[in-house]
């Protein structure tokens, strides 16, 4: 009876408490996609902003993989029930831009926030990837990464091969995979995560090669391919041989080839740099270095461009959520929290002053992996070719080229042969998504 | 009265009223959602559907004409094939020797049923890790054995591994159907053609396998739709359609074409011509097998 007097009077307690404080508190619904210790990141963020302040209340939701975020944002804004905030990765970004009139640009929320918005303290290969042609931000970066190269140093020894000294070009890179191969120090040389946002997107790049036209489709959403110039069909050609004897080999289509560089079959990889909490994991005696260039292209090794995810905005919110977003992304971008961020998850810090001060604490002399992916990144003024690659369909392009990839490495086709198809392919699902 | 075959309800109203919330269910779970995929089909629409054209039957020309949708038609008539066959063989082969045991029966039965609980995608998951090139067990035994398995950049290989998860999902659910024909064969009819001299393998020719008839076409269609529409997951979770489009079947380019490359009205066409082709082989199915089917 007591019990039961106790447990109602606390359930009305909680009635009450949840309506008073509906009346009080904006609400803001955040989609994301991070998993596993990504996601205790994304809740500590949101608990840390909540106490903060008393106005706003950001509630993160998780709703799958990348992509069926993505796809979830998009369903819920055709039933008119779309979320504030909406985590999209990379390759989503040129989706997210070609819906104008679904999306709110950061750029004009945060202004809404009452305090001034400047884009010059955030880092700029990161604004520019992010941005319309015009320069306004359209997204905000949550979680950056950049592709660089990892190899495991006990392999190296083994091989004979010098494990202070990683190889620079993708030729030393070969020739160091067929020594591995060659030595027995390991059974397979090199493998590659991602091989189109690493060894196409960011290979086009690093070496500043054209990927598409009209800057890869940042000046505009007419896009043609260019991946199969001759220094794409030599490096294809070469991984492909190597692929032959097993020297490379292949791990799937986005980080599954990760697996092979923990489990010590592969002795070097090229990788995302927001993978390095895995390798640190398993305990490897490992090394890394920047993603390696191709030594004859002029003006390489150029910049490289972000991936990850940004945060997007729907449209025809209330001023009122629209402050709560912009008090929320202003929260973010503080230095200790951007310093942290950066520190913990090994994403690039998004604002300069993060990075400024990460490097005074003296962080990067005791953890040099992860300043490689900013230096990468900020190394040279990106040209016209290391802008960033923005394709309307970007996701089915990158499908195509990893089917021809798949058919190439399975010997069903040459390099030429395979980058032509991704070309003809592509160009055309470009064309279809532009309703031409 | 007890001649009279039909039943009559002396109240009009009653049978509709009583239909009722069957009829809605069909109508919001199949009708509705089959109505909105045709209305999609002849449009075509940016994802976020800011613009929307009517292009009549333009989505479906294309959708036809694509030399990738003539090969997922190959692909999902050669893995619906194989994986009905091997699932119906097995099933029927254990179930036969399952009758023959004397101790022990339930066992065996509880047993060869369990698989079937396990969801699509965790059975998936579960071969995948038995064959994955670089974390499988028993992948690296077959390596071990000198034979090159690599799933992954060999479409054959690939084929077989979706097949092998498909059809042993399956089997469990058609062995219980099996073993149940079984029981109704009367023993008399076996026992005495085993006096007039008939061997085991004349006995289930001539006399068991034309008995389960019945049990084997109902089997034929529940794996045919089983391999063209529960088989998703399996697919999802092991090749992803891959590699290249090896293992790419029809509801798996319905999922990837509307869901991945966001072209709503080119998967709308295909999921309406999926219809169409589950619907005429069903009707195949009963007009031309059944009549072949004796049901005792």
């Amino acid at each position: 009876m007591n019990y039961r007097g106790t447990s109602l009077s606390l359930a009305l307690g909680i009635i009450l408490a949840s309506s008073t404080s509906s009346f009080a508190v904006t609400e803001i619904s955040w989609w994301h996609a991070m998993t596993g210790a990504n996601n205790e990141v994304v809740e500590t963020l949101s608990k840390e902003f909540n106490e903060s302040q008393s106005e706003y209340k950001v509630v993160p939701v998780f709703k799958g993989t990348y992509p069926e975020a993505l796809n979830a944002g998009i369903a819920a804004f055709r039933a008119k029930q779309a979320p504030d905030i909406l985590q999209v990765f990379d390759a989503g970004t040129g989706v997210m831009m070609a819906a104008e009139g679904a999306i709110k640009p950061v750029a004009d929320i945060l202004s809404m926030g009452g305090s001034k918005f400047d884009k010059t303290q955030y880092l700029p290969g990161i604004v520019a990837y992010y941005s319309k042609p015009d320069g306004t931000m359209l997204s905000f970066p949550y979680n950056s990464s950049s592709p660089i190269l990892f190899y495991n140093k006990d392999i190296f020894q083994k091989a004979g091969l010098d494990a202070s000294n990683p190889p620079k070009t993708w030729t030393e890179v070969w020739d160091a995979a067929k020594k591995i191969k060659a030595s027995g120090a390991a059974p397979c040389g090199v493998t590659s995560s991602w091989l189109t946002w690493i060894q196409t997107e960011n290979y086009a790049a690093w070496n500043n090669l054209q990927f598409g036209t009209n800057e890869n489709g940042i000046a505009s959403t007419d896009v043609e391919l260019k991946i199969n110039s001759p220094v794409f069909v030599k490096h294809f050609q070469d991984m492909a041989d190597l692929a032959k004897d097993g020297t490379f080999k292949y791990g799937g289509r986005t980080s599954e080839a990760k697996q092979l560089f923990l489990s010590g079959e592969c002795g070097i990889t090229a990788e995302s740099s927001g993978g390095l909490g895995d390798v640190v994991k398993s305990g490897i005696n490992f090394g890394t270095s920047q993603l390696p260039y191709e030594a004859d292209a002029p003006g390489a090794p150029q910049n490289t461009i972000p991936g990850g995810a940004s945060l997007w905005v729907f449209a025809g919110k209330s001023d009122e959520q629209y402050k709560g977003v912009a008090a929320f992304f202003t929260f973010l971008s503080k230095t200790d929290i951007q310093s942290r961020l950066h520190q913990v998850s090994g994403y690039l810090p998004v604002t300069l002053a993060a990075y400024e001060a990460t490097k005074k604490s003296g962080f990067y002399d005791k953890n040099p992996a992860r300043e490689i992916p900013i230096k990468q990144m900020m190394g040279k003024a990106p040209t016209e070719n290391s802008k960033g690659v923005r394709l309307v369909n970007l996701p089915q392009v990158r499908d195509i080229e990893n089917e021809e990839f798949e058919n190439m490495l399975a010997g069903k086709q040459t390099a030429q042969e395979a980058l032509d198809n991704a070309v003809k392919r592509g160009n055309a699902a470009i064309k279809q998504a532009l309703g031409q | 009265m007890a001649s009279s075959s039909s039943v009559t309800f002396p109240n009009k109203l009653l049978p509709y009223l009583l239909l009722a919330p069957q009829l809605a269910i069909t109508f919001i779970f199949f009708y509705w959602p089959a109505s909105q995929a045709i209305h999609q089909s002849v449009l075509r629409e940016d994802p976020f559907g800011l613009s929307t054209q009517f292009v009549g039957l333009g989505n479906f020309r294309r959708v036809i004409s694509d030399p990738n949708y003539v090969n997922s038609l190959q692909v999902t008539v050669i893995f619906s094939v194989a994986t009905a066959l091997i699932a119906m063989g097995l099933a029927l082969l254990l179930a036969v020797m399952a009758d023959k045991v004397i101790s022990g029966k339930g066992i065996y039965r509880t047993l060869l049923i369990w698989p079937y609980a396990v969801a699509p995608a965790i059975a998936g998951m579960l071969w995948l890790f038995l064959f994955n090139p670089s974390m499988g067990s028993l992948a690296y035994l077959v390596r071990s054995a000198g034979y090159n398995w690599d799933p992954l950049l060999n479409g054959n290989q690939a084929m077989v591994l979706v097949v092998s998860a498909a059809a042993w999902k399956q089997i469990s659910y058609n062995f219980l159907f099996f073993v149940a024909g079984l029981q109704s064969i009367p023993k008399s009819l076996i026992e005495a053609a085993a006096i007039d001299g008939a061997g085991e393998t004349k006995r289930f020719w001539t006399i068991v396998f034309p008995l389960l008839a019945p049990t084997t076409f109902f089997l034929l269609v529940v794996n045919t739709v089983y391999a063209f529409f529960d088989t998703f997951g399996i697919i999802h979770a092991v090749t992803g359609g891959g590699p290249g489009k090896a293992t790419e079947t029809l509801v798996y380019k319905v999922y990837n074409d509307g869901f991945v490359n966001l072209i709503l009205g080119d998967s709308a066409a295909q999921s309406v011509i999926l219809m169409v082709i589950v619907i005429a082989l069903t009707a195949i199915q009963f007009r031309y097998v059944e009549r072949k089917v004796h049901y005792g």
